[in-house]
């Protein structure tokens, strides 16, 4: 336990030592979590898009559709 | 002539071809970061003994000087891809330039603040306008300028084309950075690990300094592929190959 104690306290210099490992990791951490977020945004923006999109293009061939019903049979 | 290494590079830089291929390779890559890493915090907080003079003081050391040469080495790999950029316009190598960029500027800030803390214990102070430390600062200065840049376009490409400028141009401080310890006599210490001579350190510290070092490139390897592949995703958000990931991980 007292080597542990020895470990921890860094010959009198843990306050330097272990905050200096702390921003390493912290800093690193940060900079692997970024992309993760950025990257779950990026494709649920995507997604909202794309059914934007089919929405419309559902809505443009329905309103076709009414004005000239032989479309109806000309598109899939 | 064999001409199959142009066309494998040619291929690989096709963006979906990339996202595949840093997909695969990524998780491997920082697999190797953790393993290099532990070994090495084993080796430098345990293993390693403690200085003559500085005490257990030093051991800032396993992390300040692989920092301290990654963020000279991504500055690097940022240059040199911003000039192919640059002069062939494609798009991968903006992609890398800058995603490299937050990542340098991510080790430049460990090694000044680990610099800073190991400063205050053994000269005395936080901070000084020593050369090294000077040239650090507008290392971390030319990264946050490029990243700025790049984001102060509408057009992300055209922004990109702007900041791989900056980035060349900057790439003049490495070497001011790297041989400022020679040319100003001032606080920081010279080179104690030498490419080409003998290194002035034990082998006991050396070693783990060297796995540390293993680790942040390796390090540097997937966090660059994790960015790049989120920056192609985000690029090319109009292409199929993208739509169909995003439906994929929707069904998820």
């Amino acid at each position: 336990m007292s080597s542990l104690y020895a470990f921890l306290a860094m010959g009198g210099y843990a306050i330097y030592v272990w905050p200096a490992y702390a921003v390493f990791f912290i800093v690193l951490i940060a900079d692997t979590v970024a992309p993760s977020l950025r990257r779950r945004r990026v494709l649920r923006d995507l997604r909202t898009r794309m059914a934007r999109q089919a929405s419309r293009q559902q809505r443009s061939r329905t309103d076709l559709a009414d004005d000239n019903p032989t479309l109806t049979s000309a598109s899939p | 002539m064999s001409n199959w290494i142009p066309l494998w590079l040619h291929k690989l830089s096709s963006p979906p071809t990339f996202y595949r291929f840093a997909g695969t390779l990524r998780p491997w890559a920082m697999a190797l970061a953790v393993l290099f890493g532990v070994i090495a915090l084993y080796g430098g907080l345990v293993l390693a003994p403690a200085d003559y003079q500085q005490g257990d003081a030093y051991r800032i050391i396993f992390i300040h000087v692989p920092c301290a040469w990654m963020s000279m080495f991504v500055y690097a790999v940022m240059g040199v891809s911003s000039l192919i950029a640059l002069v062939w316009r494609i798009k991968l190598a903006e992609v890398v330039a800058m995603e490299s960029a937050p990542i340098g500027a991510a080790f430049t800030f460990i090694t000044l603040v680990t610099g800073s803390l190991w400063g205050k214990p053994m000269w005395g102070t936080w901070w000084t306008w020593d050369a090294r430390l000077t040239s650090e600062l507008v290392l971390l200065f030319l990264y946050l300028g490029v990243i700025g840049l790049y984001h102060s376009f509408e057009d992300r490409r055209q922004g990109a084309r702007a900041a791989a400028f900056l980035a060349l141009i900057g790439i003049i401080n490495v070497p001011i950075v790297h041989f400022s310890v020679n040319w100003w006599n001032t606080l920081h210490q010279g080179s104690t690990v030498k490419l080409f001579g003998p290194s002035k350190i034990a082998w006991g510290m050396l070693w783990p300094l060297l796995a540390m070092t293993l680790a942040t490139k390796f390090y540097y390897i997937a966090s660059l592929f994790h960015r790049a592949r989120v920056d192609l995703l985000a690029l090319e958000g109009g292409k199929d190959w993208v739509r169909q990931i995003a439906e994929d991980e929707a069904r998820k």
